[in-house]
């Protein structure tokens, strides 16, 4: 066997070509993979991306800051808050503002909650897409609680639009609260369900173990992260490593493994969604009272209707802010600010020229970097290995074309 | 930015900082630093060698993020048009540099970082699709996002945000002569 998919491919012109894809049912979006096969065996994965490309970053030069958190959701579908948090995490870092506790706290559970509807989704699909029905529906159904949590918060249910410049479009009120809480009531039955469905089904482990296998080694040099690197054994998580928000406030534990398989993969995202209900039980316990936006004296933040309704201070400021020839303006300085989402490091490398627009707003997007290791873990797998790889590297499309 | 913040990043980075002037001799490189980001900047001839010695001497194993910008028309500006930047990573003190290479009009390419990490081959495809900076060096450079039949560059700043037209003048592909 040759090391060298291109060598072998060239050496065996028997190979037969195998478009998987764009519609397959376990493609879930729009991914396309030619194949080349010797059997069953795959040779070589080639990926071809690019069905979507709507120029999501070239609106970010168009767009203002607080404009653009609408595009921002539309980047990973399955996790928007935490695609809002990431973009005003870089705007905030490069106006230099200091958010509140509250609005930290908050900002903390929206993203905690995007990354359990995330991993639900992610585990479920797998589940599906190796035959288990039924633990799909489970972990469906459990993410129509976190959006009825978005849309009592926001109004909206798919996405949300959340977050603003220094602050939040709404502050949380007990209608919100009491959702999340009956979403961590109703959370570890579906975990032990699922658990109990799948961790002693024969078919799924034999399918999930040993298969699609990443080094600790190859995870680093393919820039791999969150919960894909840290299945091999590279244990950095930005919120433990770089804590930003309020993470340092939380007792939780990363967790990780070692075999870098697609099994531990699904075993990191199962744990990870236990540590995250943590999270959000802690933060909702010690949710601090107090302003949820920063002050309007700082100029950033658009007061909430309250305020602009029946102050002056917040009518001019709500003014200075909307109206088309005035505005938020940046300074001339460039910055790189990530945040550990769902897939793993979401950034920004935001570069602002002193306009109420941003001059460019390069986006790292994690299910990018994971889709380039694909061809290298296929590689000798099995034509139905595909579907258990592909729903463990959870590849979202929109994503891979901004 | 408070004054103590800024003196943290001098020590998280001072033994990175030693290492290089002692392999590239003071004052090689431009630094500046802002909101806790530390930026290099590098002539195009040290950037392998630069990130070669920050890969193997200074711990810095991971490139998290590649990617270009483009200049033209920014108020100010008086490097080169298009910089690339490289964000690296040191996973065990958690160190994070970028370094900013500047490339010029016209025919733009520097060397490919493809030889240190894997990671960087659809990076560099993607800031090739976008604005035509070519890497030297890398094994598959074709257009990754767009259809191979378009000739523009879409992230350049003198690319209308409408486009040109290209979309609706592809060729046309007929089941014949398919």
């Amino acid at each position: 066997m040759l090391d060298d998919p291109e060598l072998e491919a060239e050496s065996k012109p028997y190979l037969w070509t195998l478009n998987f894809g764009p519609q397959h049912p376990a493609t879930h979006t729009t991914l396309r993979l030619v194949l080349d096969l010797d059997g069953e065996r795959i040779v070589r994965a080639t990926p071809h991306i690019g069905y979507l490309h709507s120029g999501f970053e070239k609106l970010g030069e168009h767009l203002n800051f607080n404009q653009y958190v609408t595009v921002v959701d539309r980047k990973n579908y399955i996790s928007p808050p935490m695609n809002e948090v990431a973009w005003h995490n870089a705007v905030e870092k490069l106006l230099d503002i200091e958010l509140t506790k509250r609005c930290q706290y908050i900002r903390v559970i929206i993203g905690e909650l995007a990354r359990i509807s995330d991993h639900l989704l992610c585990t479920g699909a797998a589940a599906l897409d190796l035959g288990a029905f039924t633990a799909f529906l489970f972990a469906f159904n459990q993410r129509e609680l976190i959006y009825d949590v978005y849309e009592e918060m926001s109004g909206y249910r798919f996405h949300p639009g959340y977050t603003r410049v220094g602050g939040l479009m709404y502050d949380f009120n007990d209608k919100v609260i009491g959702r999340i809480r009956k979403f961590l009531d109703a959370m570890p039955r579906v975990l032990s369900d699922m658990e109990k469905l799948l961790f002693r089904n024969k078919i799924f482990l034999d399918r999930m173990r040993g298969v699609g296998t990443l080094s600790r080694e190859d995870a680093i040099n393919f820039s791999a992260s969150g919960p894909i690197a840290r299945a091999s054994g590279v244990t950095y998580d930005l919120r433990k490593d770089e804590p930003y928000l309020a993470y340092n406030d939380f007792d939780f534990i990363v967790p990780y493994a070692t075999e870098g398989d697609c099994y531990a993969r699904f075993q990191v995202r199962m744990e990870e969604m236990v540590q995250s209900i943590s999270i959000v039980k802690q933060a909702i316990e010690n949710l601090p009272s107090g302003p949820y936006n920063v002050p309007i004296a700082e100029k950033f933040p658009l007061p909430d209707k309250g305020t602009s309704y029946n102050s002056m201070e917040g009518l001019i400021q709500h003014f200075e802010l909307i109206m088309p020839n005035r505005g938020l303006e940046s300074p001339k300085d460039e910055i790189y600010a990530a945040i550990e989402s769902p897939n793993g490091e979401l950034g920004y490398y935001l570069v602002t020229d002193g306009s109420k627009t941003a001059w460019r707003t390069r986006t790292r997007p994690p299910s990018y970097i994971h889709f380039q290791v694909f061809p290298h873990i296929i590689k000798d797998h099995l034509l139905a290995d595909i579907v258990a790889v592909l729903g463990s590297l959870n590849i979202i499309a929109a994503e891979l074309d901004r | 930015m408070s004054a103590s913040t800024e003196t943290e990043t001098d020590d998280r980075h001072a033994s990175t900082f030693a290492t290089l002037s002692k392999v590239f001799g003071d004052g090689v490189f431009s630094t500046s630093r802002s909101r806790g980001n530390v930026r290099l900047f590098v002539p195009k001839e040290r950037l392998i060698p630069l990130l070669t010695t920050l890969k193997d001497e200074c711990g810095f194993s991971m490139l998290v993020e590649l990617g270009g910008v483009d200049y033209l028309g920014y108020p100010g500006h008086t490097r080169s048009r298009f910089e690339v930047h490289y964000v690296v990573k040191n996973l065990d003190t958690t160190e994070q540099l970028i370094i900013k290479v500047g490339v010029d009009d016209p025919a733009p390419s520097i060397p490919s970082v493809y030889p240190l990490w894997r990671g960087a081959d659809w990076m560099e495809r993607e800031v090739y699709d976008m604005y035509g900076i070519t890497f030297d060096g890398h094994p598959d450079l074709r257009r990754i996002l767009m259809p191979d039949e378009f000739t523009a560059f879409p992230l350049r700043k003198d690319y209308p945000l409408r486009g040109r037209g290209e979309r609706h003048n592809f060729p046309r592909l007929t089941r014949e002569n398919s």
